[in-house]
Protein backbone atom coordinates (compact mmCIF):
# COMPACT_ATOMS: atom_id res chain seq x y z
CA UNK A 1 0.00 0.00 0.00
CA UNK A 2 2.60 1.99 -0.37
CA UNK A 3 2.76 5.94 -2.19
CA UNK A 4 5.17 4.49 -4.85
CA UNK A 5 3.04 1.48 -6.12
CA UNK A 6 0.31 3.84 -6.04
CA UNK A 7 1.76 6.26 -8.24
CA UNK A 8 3.57 3.65 -10.61
CA UNK A 9 -0.07 2.73 -11.51
CA UNK A 10 -1.30 5.94 -12.02
CA UNK A 11 1.36 7.09 -14.39
CA UNK A 12 1.42 3.44 -16.24
CA UNK A 13 -2.55 4.12 -16.44
CA UNK A 14 -1.95 7.42 -18.05
CA UNK A 15 0.19 6.75 -20.72
CA UNK A 16 -2.00 4.75 -22.84
CA UNK A 17 -4.25 8.56 -22.88
CA UNK A 18 -1.08 10.49 -24.86
CA UNK A 19 0.07 7.77 -27.70
CA UNK A 20 0.75 9.13 -31.32
CA UNK A 21 3.91 8.95 -33.14
CA UNK A 22 5.32 11.58 -35.21
CA UNK A 23 5.20 11.40 -38.96
CA UNK A 24 5.90 13.33 -41.78
CA UNK A 25 3.54 15.57 -43.58
CA UNK A 26 4.41 13.56 -46.69
CA UNK A 27 3.46 9.93 -44.74
CA UNK A 28 0.60 11.44 -43.60
CA UNK A 29 -1.46 13.05 -46.10
CA UNK A 30 -0.01 10.12 -48.27
CA UNK A 31 -3.69 9.31 -49.85
CA UNK A 32 -4.90 12.68 -50.25
CA UNK A 33 -2.03 13.57 -52.72
CA UNK A 34 -2.00 10.14 -54.65
CA UNK A 35 -5.82 10.81 -54.74
CA UNK A 36 -5.51 14.43 -56.31
CA UNK A 37 -2.43 13.60 -58.41
CA UNK A 38 -4.56 10.66 -60.06
CA UNK A 39 -8.02 13.35 -60.59
CA UNK A 40 -5.54 15.49 -62.39
CA UNK A 41 -4.02 12.91 -64.94
CA UNK A 42 -7.57 11.69 -65.53
CA UNK A 43 -8.70 15.15 -66.56
CA UNK A 44 -5.96 15.64 -68.53
CA UNK A 45 -5.86 12.55 -70.54
CA UNK A 46 -9.74 13.28 -70.56
CA UNK A 47 -8.95 16.43 -72.47
CA UNK A 48 -6.26 14.97 -74.85
CA UNK A 49 -8.14 12.05 -75.83
CA UNK A 50 -10.89 15.08 -77.19
CA UNK A 51 -8.13 16.59 -78.82
CA UNK A 52 -6.55 13.80 -80.39
CA UNK A 53 -10.40 12.97 -81.97
CA UNK A 54 -10.19 10.09 -80.34
CA UNK A 55 -13.26 10.19 -79.31
CA UNK A 56 -16.35 13.14 -80.30
CA UNK A 57 -16.72 15.70 -77.75
CA UNK A 58 -20.48 16.16 -78.44
CA UNK A 59 -21.08 12.39 -76.87
CA UNK A 60 -17.96 12.90 -74.20
CA UNK A 61 -17.45 16.62 -73.78
CA UNK A 62 -14.29 17.84 -72.27
CA UNK A 63 -13.09 19.13 -68.77
CA UNK A 64 -12.26 22.86 -70.63
CA UNK A 65 -16.16 22.09 -72.88
CA UNK A 66 -17.55 21.72 -69.21
CA UNK A 67 -15.40 25.05 -68.11
CA UNK A 68 -16.92 27.16 -70.47
CA UNK A 69 -20.20 25.92 -70.12
CA UNK A 70 -20.62 26.17 -66.95
CA UNK A 71 -19.31 29.89 -67.13
CA UNK A 72 -22.04 30.47 -70.11
CA UNK A 73 -24.81 29.06 -67.74
CA UNK A 74 -23.43 31.61 -64.73
CA UNK A 75 -23.03 34.78 -67.61
CA UNK A 76 -27.01 33.73 -68.42
CA UNK A 77 -27.75 33.48 -65.25
CA UNK A 78 -30.17 30.88 -65.35
CA UNK A 79 -28.11 28.92 -63.03
CA UNK A 80 -28.79 30.96 -60.34
CA UNK A 81 -32.82 30.26 -60.79
CA UNK A 82 -32.16 26.47 -61.39
CA UNK A 83 -29.64 26.37 -58.16
CA UNK A 84 -32.49 27.99 -55.64
CA UNK A 85 -35.75 26.06 -57.02
CA UNK A 86 -33.58 22.65 -56.36
CA UNK A 87 -32.25 24.28 -52.82
CA UNK A 88 -35.46 25.07 -52.07
CA UNK A 89 -37.01 21.62 -52.85
CA UNK A 90 -34.05 19.98 -50.98
CA UNK A 91 -34.18 22.00 -48.08
CA UNK A 92 -38.06 22.12 -46.93
CA UNK A 93 -38.08 17.97 -48.42
CA UNK A 94 -35.16 17.50 -45.74
CA UNK A 95 -36.40 19.65 -43.30
CA UNK A 96 -39.89 18.24 -43.11
CA UNK A 97 -38.12 14.71 -43.01
CA UNK A 98 -36.05 15.56 -39.98
CA UNK A 99 -38.73 17.15 -38.00
CA UNK A 100 -40.90 14.57 -38.29
CA UNK A 101 -38.97 11.23 -38.69
CA UNK A 102 -37.07 12.06 -35.43
CA UNK A 103 -39.52 12.72 -33.49
CA UNK A 104 -41.81 9.47 -34.66
CA UNK A 105 -39.03 7.54 -35.04
CA UNK A 106 -38.31 8.45 -31.28
CA UNK A 107 -42.20 7.73 -30.48
CA UNK A 108 -41.92 4.57 -32.46
CA UNK A 109 -39.06 3.51 -30.98
CA UNK A 110 -39.86 3.91 -26.94
CA UNK A 111 -43.38 2.59 -27.45
CA UNK A 112 -44.61 -1.06 -28.49
CA UNK A 113 -48.40 -0.15 -29.19
CA UNK A 114 -47.45 2.88 -31.61
CA UNK A 115 -44.92 0.73 -33.18
CA UNK A 116 -47.08 -2.19 -33.95
CA UNK A 117 -49.71 0.84 -35.14
CA UNK A 118 -47.18 1.96 -37.90
CA UNK A 119 -44.84 -0.85 -38.78
CA UNK A 120 -46.61 -2.32 -41.60
CA UNK A 121 -47.29 1.39 -43.03
CA UNK A 122 -43.53 1.85 -42.35
CA UNK A 123 -42.20 -1.15 -43.64
CA UNK A 124 -44.04 -1.02 -46.77
CA UNK A 125 -43.23 2.41 -47.98
CA UNK A 126 -39.65 1.94 -46.87
CA UNK A 127 -39.29 -1.20 -49.20
CA UNK A 128 -41.26 0.18 -52.35
CA UNK A 129 -38.91 2.86 -54.22
CA UNK A 130 -40.31 6.23 -53.04
CA UNK A 131 -39.58 6.99 -56.97
CA UNK A 132 -42.26 4.42 -58.28
CA UNK A 133 -44.75 7.27 -56.13
CA UNK A 134 -44.18 10.08 -58.34
CA UNK A 135 -47.09 9.59 -60.80
CA UNK A 136 -49.30 9.77 -57.87
CA UNK A 137 -47.35 12.46 -56.16
CA UNK A 138 -47.30 14.47 -59.69
CA UNK A 139 -51.24 14.17 -60.04
CA UNK A 140 -51.74 15.24 -56.34
CA UNK A 141 -49.22 17.82 -56.00
CA UNK A 142 -48.56 19.38 -59.55
CA UNK A 143 -45.36 19.69 -61.65
CA UNK A 144 -44.00 22.61 -59.08
CA UNK A 145 -42.42 22.91 -55.90
CA UNK A 146 -45.15 20.86 -54.14
CA UNK A 147 -44.30 17.34 -55.96
CA UNK A 148 -40.58 17.74 -55.56
CA UNK A 149 -40.64 18.63 -51.16
CA UNK A 150 -43.43 15.13 -51.49
CA UNK A 151 -40.98 12.95 -53.12
CA UNK A 152 -37.92 14.26 -51.28
CA UNK A 153 -39.31 14.00 -48.11
CA UNK A 154 -41.03 10.79 -48.67
CA UNK A 155 -37.26 9.41 -49.70
CA UNK A 156 -35.79 11.19 -46.85
CA UNK A 157 -38.80 10.17 -43.93
CA UNK A 158 -38.13 6.45 -44.14
CA UNK A 159 -34.27 6.09 -43.60
CA UNK A 160 -34.28 9.01 -40.77
CA UNK A 161 -37.52 7.34 -38.93
CA UNK A 162 -36.24 3.91 -39.42
CA UNK A 163 -32.82 4.84 -37.89
CA UNK A 164 -33.87 6.11 -34.99
CA UNK A 165 -35.99 3.99 -33.75
CA UNK A 166 -33.59 0.84 -34.21
CA UNK A 167 -31.35 3.27 -32.08
CA UNK A 168 -33.98 3.89 -29.13
CA UNK A 169 -34.92 0.19 -29.19
CA UNK A 170 -31.48 -1.14 -29.12
CA UNK A 171 -30.30 0.05 -25.91
CA UNK A 172 -27.66 -1.13 -23.94
CA UNK A 173 -29.68 -3.39 -21.50
CA UNK A 174 -26.27 -2.74 -18.97
CA UNK A 175 -26.98 0.97 -19.24
CA UNK A 176 -30.64 0.56 -18.04
CA UNK A 177 -29.33 -1.68 -15.61
CA UNK A 178 -27.20 1.07 -14.12
CA UNK A 179 -30.22 3.78 -14.39
CA UNK A 180 -32.62 1.42 -13.12
CA UNK A 181 -30.47 1.07 -10.23
CA UNK A 182 -29.25 4.87 -9.47
CA UNK A 183 -33.52 5.11 -9.28
CA UNK A 184 -34.37 6.15 -13.13
CA UNK A 185 -38.47 6.79 -13.35
CA UNK A 186 -38.93 5.99 -16.87
CA UNK A 187 -38.66 9.28 -18.02
CA UNK A 188 -35.04 9.42 -16.58
CA UNK A 189 -34.05 6.20 -18.65
CA UNK A 190 -35.26 8.20 -21.67
CA UNK A 191 -33.59 11.10 -21.25
CA UNK A 192 -30.33 10.15 -20.15
CA UNK A 193 -29.77 6.83 -21.86
CA UNK A 194 -32.46 6.21 -24.51
CA UNK A 195 -32.26 9.38 -26.40
CA UNK A 196 -28.11 10.20 -26.07
CA UNK A 197 -27.23 6.58 -27.01
CA UNK A 198 -29.64 6.63 -30.19
CA UNK A 199 -27.34 9.86 -31.20
CA UNK A 200 -25.22 7.72 -33.98
CA UNK A 201 -27.65 6.07 -35.10
CA UNK A 202 -30.05 9.00 -35.79
CA UNK A 203 -27.11 10.47 -37.66
CA UNK A 204 -26.46 7.42 -40.00
CA UNK A 205 -30.36 8.09 -40.39
CA UNK A 206 -29.35 11.51 -41.38
CA UNK A 207 -26.67 10.80 -43.96
CA UNK A 208 -28.70 7.71 -45.42
CA UNK A 209 -31.46 10.11 -46.19
CA UNK A 210 -29.42 12.74 -48.02
CA UNK A 211 -28.61 10.12 -50.81
CA UNK A 212 -32.28 9.33 -51.25
CA UNK A 213 -33.26 13.35 -50.94
CA UNK A 214 -30.99 13.74 -53.91
CA UNK A 215 -32.12 10.84 -56.16
CA UNK A 216 -35.48 12.48 -55.36
CA UNK A 217 -35.03 15.63 -56.16
CA UNK A 218 -33.08 15.09 -59.72
CA UNK A 219 -35.77 12.35 -60.96
CA UNK A 220 -38.26 14.49 -59.64
CA UNK A 221 -37.59 17.48 -61.55
CA UNK A 222 -36.89 15.54 -65.12
CA UNK A 223 -40.29 13.49 -64.98
CA UNK A 224 -42.06 17.11 -64.67
CA UNK A 225 -40.72 20.70 -63.51
CA UNK A 226 -40.22 24.43 -64.58
CA UNK A 227 -37.06 24.86 -63.06
CA UNK A 228 -33.76 23.38 -61.05
CA UNK A 229 -30.52 21.11 -61.45
CA UNK A 230 -32.57 18.33 -63.17
CA UNK A 231 -34.54 20.23 -65.10
CA UNK A 232 -31.79 21.83 -66.67
CA UNK A 233 -30.12 18.63 -67.16
CA UNK A 234 -33.33 17.06 -68.87
CA UNK A 235 -33.11 19.76 -71.16
CA UNK A 236 -29.80 20.04 -72.02
CA UNK A 237 -30.27 16.32 -72.62
CA UNK A 238 -32.57 16.43 -75.14
CA UNK A 239 -30.95 19.19 -77.02
CA UNK A 240 -27.52 17.17 -77.11
CA UNK A 241 -25.83 20.13 -74.80
CA UNK A 242 -23.75 17.10 -73.34
CA UNK A 243 -21.48 20.55 -71.67
CA UNK A 244 -24.40 21.39 -69.72
CA UNK A 245 -25.45 18.11 -68.53
CA UNK A 246 -22.15 17.34 -67.06
CA UNK A 247 -22.38 21.09 -65.42
CA UNK A 248 -25.78 19.67 -63.68
CA UNK A 249 -24.04 16.29 -62.57
CA UNK A 250 -20.99 17.73 -61.09
CA UNK A 251 -23.05 20.04 -59.27
CA UNK A 252 -24.97 17.32 -58.18
CA UNK A 253 -22.00 15.38 -57.16
CA UNK A 254 -20.25 17.79 -55.28
CA UNK A 255 -23.60 18.69 -53.21
CA UNK A 256 -24.30 15.76 -52.78
CA UNK A 257 -20.31 15.27 -51.82
CA UNK A 258 -19.85 18.19 -49.55
CA UNK A 259 -22.88 17.47 -47.47
CA UNK A 260 -22.13 13.75 -46.40
CA UNK A 261 -18.79 15.07 -45.78
CA UNK A 262 -19.56 17.59 -42.97
CA UNK A 263 -22.29 15.02 -41.79
CA UNK A 264 -19.44 12.67 -41.67
CA UNK A 265 -17.19 15.08 -39.82
CA UNK A 266 -20.52 15.44 -36.75
CA UNK A 267 -20.77 11.44 -37.47
CA UNK A 268 -17.07 11.04 -36.28
CA UNK A 269 -17.20 13.13 -33.16
CA UNK A 270 -20.20 10.74 -31.76
CA UNK A 271 -18.32 7.74 -33.55
CA UNK A 272 -15.86 6.62 -30.03
CA UNK A 273 -19.00 5.67 -28.32
CA UNK A 274 -20.19 2.73 -30.10
CA UNK A 275 -16.34 1.81 -30.50
CA UNK A 276 -15.22 2.24 -27.21
CA UNK A 277 -18.32 2.01 -25.18
CA UNK A 278 -16.81 -1.10 -23.24
CA UNK A 279 -13.57 -1.49 -21.90
CA UNK B 1 -14.97 -6.75 13.99
CA UNK B 2 -17.63 -6.31 16.49
CA UNK B 3 -21.59 -6.98 14.90
CA UNK B 4 -23.49 -4.25 15.40
CA UNK B 5 -27.16 -4.74 16.83
CA UNK B 6 -28.94 -3.84 14.18
CA UNK B 7 -27.21 -5.03 11.32
CA UNK B 8 -26.32 -2.54 7.85
CA UNK B 9 -27.77 -5.18 5.87
CA UNK B 10 -30.10 -8.54 6.62
CA UNK B 11 -31.03 -10.83 3.96
CA UNK B 12 -33.84 -13.37 5.97
CA UNK B 13 -34.59 -16.45 4.36
CA UNK B 14 -33.92 -15.30 0.51
CA UNK B 15 -35.65 -17.21 -2.30
CA UNK B 16 -35.83 -16.14 -5.64
CA UNK B 17 -37.10 -18.66 -9.09
CA UNK B 18 -37.61 -17.84 -12.36
CA UNK B 19 -39.84 -19.77 -14.55
CA UNK B 20 -37.77 -21.10 -17.58
CA UNK B 21 -39.62 -21.05 -20.79
CA UNK B 22 -37.32 -23.89 -22.62
CA UNK B 23 -37.63 -26.33 -19.44
CA UNK B 24 -41.42 -24.83 -18.86
CA UNK B 25 -40.65 -25.45 -15.01
CA UNK B 26 -40.01 -23.14 -12.24
CA UNK B 27 -35.81 -22.96 -11.75
CA UNK B 28 -34.74 -21.87 -7.88
CA UNK B 29 -31.92 -19.81 -7.62
CA UNK B 30 -31.75 -18.76 -4.44
CA UNK B 31 -32.91 -21.34 -1.93
CA UNK B 32 -33.28 -19.26 1.67
CA UNK B 33 -30.35 -16.92 2.17
CA UNK B 34 -29.98 -16.05 5.29
CA UNK B 35 -26.95 -13.52 5.30
CA UNK B 36 -26.26 -10.41 7.90
CA UNK B 37 -23.48 -7.66 7.03
CA UNK B 38 -22.68 -4.86 9.82
CA UNK B 39 -22.16 -1.45 9.52
CA UNK B 40 -18.56 -0.97 7.89
CA UNK B 41 -17.92 -4.15 7.05
CA UNK B 42 -16.91 -6.23 3.89
CA UNK B 43 -18.15 -9.15 2.95
CA UNK B 44 -17.79 -11.32 0.45
CA UNK B 45 -19.16 -14.00 -1.64
CA UNK B 46 -18.12 -16.84 -3.45
CA UNK B 47 -19.49 -20.08 -4.76
CA UNK B 48 -19.74 -22.12 -7.57
CA UNK B 49 -20.26 -20.38 -10.77
CA UNK B 50 -23.82 -19.47 -11.74
CA UNK B 51 -25.27 -20.58 -8.06
CA UNK B 52 -26.90 -16.89 -8.14
CA UNK B 53 -24.45 -14.68 -6.09
CA UNK B 54 -25.28 -12.16 -8.59
CA UNK B 55 -29.03 -12.73 -8.55
CA UNK B 56 -28.49 -12.33 -4.77
CA UNK B 57 -26.78 -8.96 -5.43
CA UNK B 58 -29.62 -7.60 -7.83
CA UNK B 59 -32.03 -8.45 -5.01
CA UNK B 60 -30.46 -6.72 -2.16
CA UNK B 61 -30.25 -4.00 -4.67
CA UNK B 62 -33.83 -4.17 -5.16
CA UNK B 63 -33.97 -4.76 -9.16
CA UNK B 64 -34.85 -8.73 -8.99
CA UNK B 65 -38.09 -9.56 -7.58
CA UNK B 66 -37.81 -12.06 -4.64
CA UNK B 67 -40.29 -14.41 -3.95
CA UNK B 68 -39.88 -15.47 -0.56
CA UNK B 69 -38.20 -13.94 2.94
CA UNK B 70 -36.77 -10.59 3.13
CA UNK B 71 -34.18 -8.01 2.48
CA UNK B 72 -33.52 -5.42 5.50
CA UNK B 73 -31.18 -2.48 5.35
CA UNK B 74 -30.80 -0.65 8.65
CA UNK B 75 -33.86 -2.76 9.86
CA UNK B 76 -36.27 -1.49 7.11
CA UNK B 77 -37.55 -3.66 4.36
CA UNK B 78 -36.57 -2.69 1.05
CA UNK B 79 -38.63 -3.61 -2.41
CA UNK B 80 -36.71 -1.17 -4.78
CA UNK B 81 -33.60 0.44 -5.89
CA UNK B 82 -32.66 3.30 -2.83
CA UNK B 83 -30.00 5.62 -2.59
CA UNK B 84 -28.83 3.80 0.59
CA UNK B 85 -27.60 0.96 -2.14
CA UNK B 86 -25.16 1.49 -5.16
CA UNK B 87 -24.27 -0.96 -7.48
CA UNK B 88 -20.97 -1.26 -9.07
CA UNK B 89 -21.29 -3.67 -11.89
CA UNK B 90 -18.87 -6.09 -13.61
CA UNK B 91 -18.73 -3.98 -16.93
CA UNK B 92 -17.82 -0.46 -15.72
CA UNK B 93 -20.73 0.69 -18.16
CA UNK B 94 -20.01 4.23 -17.84
CA UNK B 95 -22.13 6.28 -20.07
CA UNK B 96 -19.47 7.01 -23.02
CA UNK B 97 -21.46 10.23 -24.34
CA UNK B 98 -20.53 11.43 -20.59
CA UNK B 99 -17.41 12.72 -19.22
CA UNK B 100 -15.85 11.19 -16.26
CA UNK B 101 -17.33 14.37 -13.99
CA UNK B 102 -20.38 13.65 -15.84
CA UNK B 103 -20.66 10.22 -15.23
CA UNK B 104 -19.77 10.35 -11.42
CA UNK B 105 -22.08 12.73 -10.64
CA UNK B 106 -24.93 10.75 -12.45
CA UNK B 107 -26.90 9.13 -9.64
CA UNK B 108 -26.99 12.56 -8.02
CA UNK B 109 -27.86 14.48 -11.02
CA UNK B 110 -30.88 11.88 -11.02
CA UNK B 111 -31.93 12.91 -7.72
CA UNK B 112 -32.39 16.01 -8.82
CA UNK B 113 -32.02 18.12 -5.39
CA UNK B 114 -28.80 19.42 -5.50
CA UNK B 115 -27.35 22.29 -7.59
CA UNK B 116 -24.86 22.55 -10.10
CA UNK B 117 -22.18 23.92 -8.26
CA UNK B 118 -23.01 21.84 -5.21
CA UNK B 119 -22.82 18.37 -7.61
CA UNK B 120 -19.48 19.54 -9.09
CA UNK B 121 -18.00 20.33 -5.50
CA UNK B 122 -19.27 16.62 -4.77
CA UNK B 123 -17.93 14.97 -7.99
CA UNK B 124 -14.98 16.73 -7.85
CA UNK B 125 -13.94 15.52 -4.25
CA UNK B 126 -14.96 11.75 -5.33
CA UNK B 127 -12.74 11.75 -8.58
CA UNK B 128 -10.29 12.81 -6.24
CA UNK B 129 -11.07 9.98 -3.65
CA UNK B 130 -10.83 7.38 -6.22
CA UNK B 131 -7.46 8.87 -7.23
CA UNK B 132 -7.91 10.38 -10.76
CA UNK B 133 -7.98 14.25 -10.40
CA UNK B 134 -6.89 15.65 -13.79
CA UNK B 135 -9.02 13.46 -16.02
CA UNK B 136 -12.57 15.01 -14.73
CA UNK B 137 -12.86 15.74 -18.43
CA UNK B 138 -11.73 13.04 -19.83
CA UNK B 139 -14.24 11.46 -21.62
CA UNK B 140 -14.27 7.28 -20.92
CA UNK B 141 -12.65 5.69 -23.97
CA UNK B 142 -9.72 7.69 -23.31
CA UNK B 143 -9.50 5.80 -19.93
CA UNK B 144 -7.60 2.23 -19.33
CA UNK B 145 -10.01 -0.46 -17.39
CA UNK B 146 -8.80 0.56 -14.37
CA UNK B 147 -9.17 3.81 -14.65
CA UNK B 148 -12.73 3.30 -15.95
CA UNK B 149 -13.56 0.75 -12.77
CA UNK B 150 -12.16 3.87 -10.57
CA UNK B 151 -15.39 6.41 -12.75
CA UNK B 152 -17.26 3.53 -11.72
CA UNK B 153 -16.52 3.27 -8.14
CA UNK B 154 -16.74 6.77 -7.76
CA UNK B 155 -20.17 6.72 -9.31
CA UNK B 156 -22.03 4.15 -7.21
CA UNK B 157 -20.30 6.64 -3.99
CA UNK B 158 -22.12 9.41 -5.54
CA UNK B 159 -25.19 9.44 -3.75
CA UNK B 160 -23.79 8.77 -0.75
CA UNK B 161 -25.24 5.01 -0.41
CA UNK B 162 -24.75 3.13 3.20
CA UNK B 163 -24.18 -0.60 1.27
CA UNK B 164 -21.95 -0.44 -1.70
CA UNK B 165 -22.95 -3.88 -3.57
CA UNK B 166 -19.93 -4.64 -6.24
CA UNK B 167 -20.70 -7.45 -8.83
CA UNK B 168 -17.17 -8.63 -10.26
CA UNK B 169 -15.70 -5.37 -10.63
CA UNK B 170 -12.49 -6.28 -11.18
CA UNK B 171 -12.94 -9.88 -13.56
CA UNK B 172 -12.51 -7.97 -16.70
CA UNK B 173 -9.22 -6.39 -15.27
CA UNK B 174 -5.92 -7.83 -16.23
CA UNK B 175 -4.07 -9.67 -12.96
CA UNK B 176 -1.96 -6.70 -12.18
CA UNK B 177 -4.10 -3.92 -12.40
CA UNK B 178 -6.66 -6.50 -10.26
CA UNK B 179 -4.04 -6.88 -7.35
CA UNK B 180 -3.52 -2.62 -7.57
CA UNK B 181 -7.44 -2.31 -7.51
CA UNK B 182 -7.54 -4.71 -4.41
CA UNK B 183 -5.71 -2.44 -2.48
CA UNK B 184 -7.32 0.79 -3.91
CA UNK B 185 -10.96 -0.32 -3.05
CA UNK B 186 -9.76 -1.11 0.69
CA UNK B 187 -8.39 2.39 0.95
CA UNK B 188 -11.16 4.15 -1.04
CA UNK B 189 -13.64 2.34 1.06
CA UNK B 190 -11.83 2.85 4.40
CA UNK B 191 -11.99 6.74 3.50
CA UNK B 192 -15.05 6.57 2.19
CA UNK B 193 -16.54 4.84 5.47
CA UNK B 194 -18.90 2.38 3.79
CA UNK B 195 -20.28 -1.26 4.12
CA UNK B 196 -19.41 -3.44 1.07
CA UNK B 197 -20.65 -7.05 -0.30
CA UNK B 198 -18.70 -7.78 -2.62
CA UNK B 199 -18.91 -10.88 -5.25
CA UNK B 200 -16.01 -12.85 -6.89
CA UNK B 201 -14.86 -15.61 -8.76
CA UNK B 202 -11.06 -15.29 -7.14
CA UNK B 203 -10.63 -17.30 -3.73
CA UNK B 204 -7.44 -15.16 -3.19
CA UNK B 205 -9.24 -11.62 -4.10
CA UNK B 206 -12.20 -12.74 -1.62
CA UNK B 207 -10.12 -13.21 1.58
CA UNK B 208 -8.01 -10.18 0.92
CA UNK B 209 -10.84 -7.67 0.71
CA UNK B 210 -13.02 -9.18 3.25
CA UNK B 211 -14.11 -9.18 7.24
CA UNK B 212 -16.13 -12.44 6.18
CA UNK B 213 -16.50 -14.64 3.38
CA UNK B 214 -19.69 -16.22 2.79
CA UNK B 215 -19.58 -19.52 0.60
CA UNK B 216 -22.47 -20.38 -1.26
CA UNK B 217 -23.52 -23.88 -2.36
CA UNK B 218 -24.38 -25.35 -5.58
CA UNK B 219 -27.99 -23.76 -6.81
CA UNK B 220 -30.31 -23.32 -5.17
CA UNK B 221 -27.94 -21.63 -2.94
CA UNK B 222 -27.66 -21.50 0.63
CA UNK B 223 -25.38 -20.41 2.52
CA UNK B 224 -22.74 -23.37 2.60
CA UNK B 225 -20.74 -21.66 5.65
CA UNK B 226 -19.65 -18.34 6.42
CA UNK B 227 -15.50 -18.12 6.65
CA UNK B 228 -14.25 -15.64 9.62
CA UNK B 229 -11.21 -14.06 7.76
CA UNK B 230 -8.92 -13.17 10.93
CA UNK B 231 -5.93 -11.31 8.68
CA UNK B 232 -4.54 -7.51 10.37
CA UNK B 233 -7.02 -4.90 9.25
CA UNK B 234 -4.27 -3.71 7.30
CA UNK B 235 -3.83 -5.00 4.26
CA UNK B 236 -0.88 -5.50 1.91
CA UNK B 237 -0.62 -7.62 -1.13
CA UNK B 238 2.25 -9.15 1.19
CA UNK B 239 -0.43 -11.00 3.18
CA UNK B 240 -1.40 -13.34 0.06
CA UNK B 241 1.92 -14.74 0.37
CA UNK B 242 1.85 -15.98 4.28
CA UNK B 243 0.29 -19.25 5.45
CA UNK B 244 -2.72 -18.45 7.53
CA UNK B 245 -3.67 -16.86 3.86
CA UNK B 246 -3.08 -20.42 2.31
CA UNK B 247 -5.03 -21.91 4.33
CA UNK B 248 -7.51 -20.18 4.03
CA UNK B 249 -7.61 -20.46 0.46
CA UNK B 250 -7.30 -23.98 0.50
CA UNK B 251 -10.25 -24.44 3.10
CA UNK B 252 -12.46 -22.19 0.64
CA UNK B 253 -11.68 -23.53 -2.28
CA UNK B 254 -12.31 -27.41 -0.70
CA UNK B 255 -15.69 -25.73 0.01
CA UNK B 256 -16.48 -24.59 -3.87
CA UNK B 257 -15.10 -28.08 -4.71
CA UNK B 258 -17.87 -30.01 -2.52
CA UNK B 259 -20.33 -27.99 -4.16
CA UNK B 260 -19.07 -28.33 -8.36
CA UNK B 261 -18.92 -32.26 -7.52
CA UNK B 262 -22.68 -32.29 -5.92
CA UNK B 263 -23.52 -30.63 -9.19
CA UNK B 264 -21.19 -32.61 -11.51
CA UNK B 265 -19.32 -29.67 -12.74
CA UNK B 266 -16.40 -31.17 -11.34
CA UNK B 267 -15.48 -35.05 -10.42
CA UNK B 268 -14.65 -35.56 -6.88
CA UNK B 269 -11.42 -36.93 -6.10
Amino acid sequence: MSATIDTATQTAEAEESFAGPRVSFLARHESTIVGTASVIAFLFFWEYAVHAKWVNALFTSSPLRIIVAGADMVKEGTIWQDLATSGLEFGLGYGMAVAIGVPLGILMGWYKRLNSVLEPFVNALYATPRIALLPLIVIWFGIDLGSKVAIVFLSTVFPILVNTMVGIRTIDRDFVKVARSFGASDRQLFLTVALPSSVPFLLTGLRLGLGHALIGIVVGEMYGATSGIGYMMAVAGSTFQTDRVMVGIIIIAASGMIMTHMLKLIEQRFEKWRVDSRG
Amino acid sequence: MSIAPVPKMEARGLRIGFYNERIKRQLNVLDGIDLSVAEGELVCIVGPSGCGKSTFLGAIDGLTRINGGQVLIDGKVVTKPGPDRAMVFQHDSLFPWRTVLQNVVYGIELQGRVGKAEMRERGMDLIDLVGLKGFEDHFPHELSGGMRQRVNIARALAPDPELLLLDEPFAALDAQTREFMQVELLKILSRAKKTALFITHQIDEAIFLSNRVAVFSARPARVKEIVAIDLPKERTLALKHQQNFRDLQEHIWRLIEEESARTGLVTAG
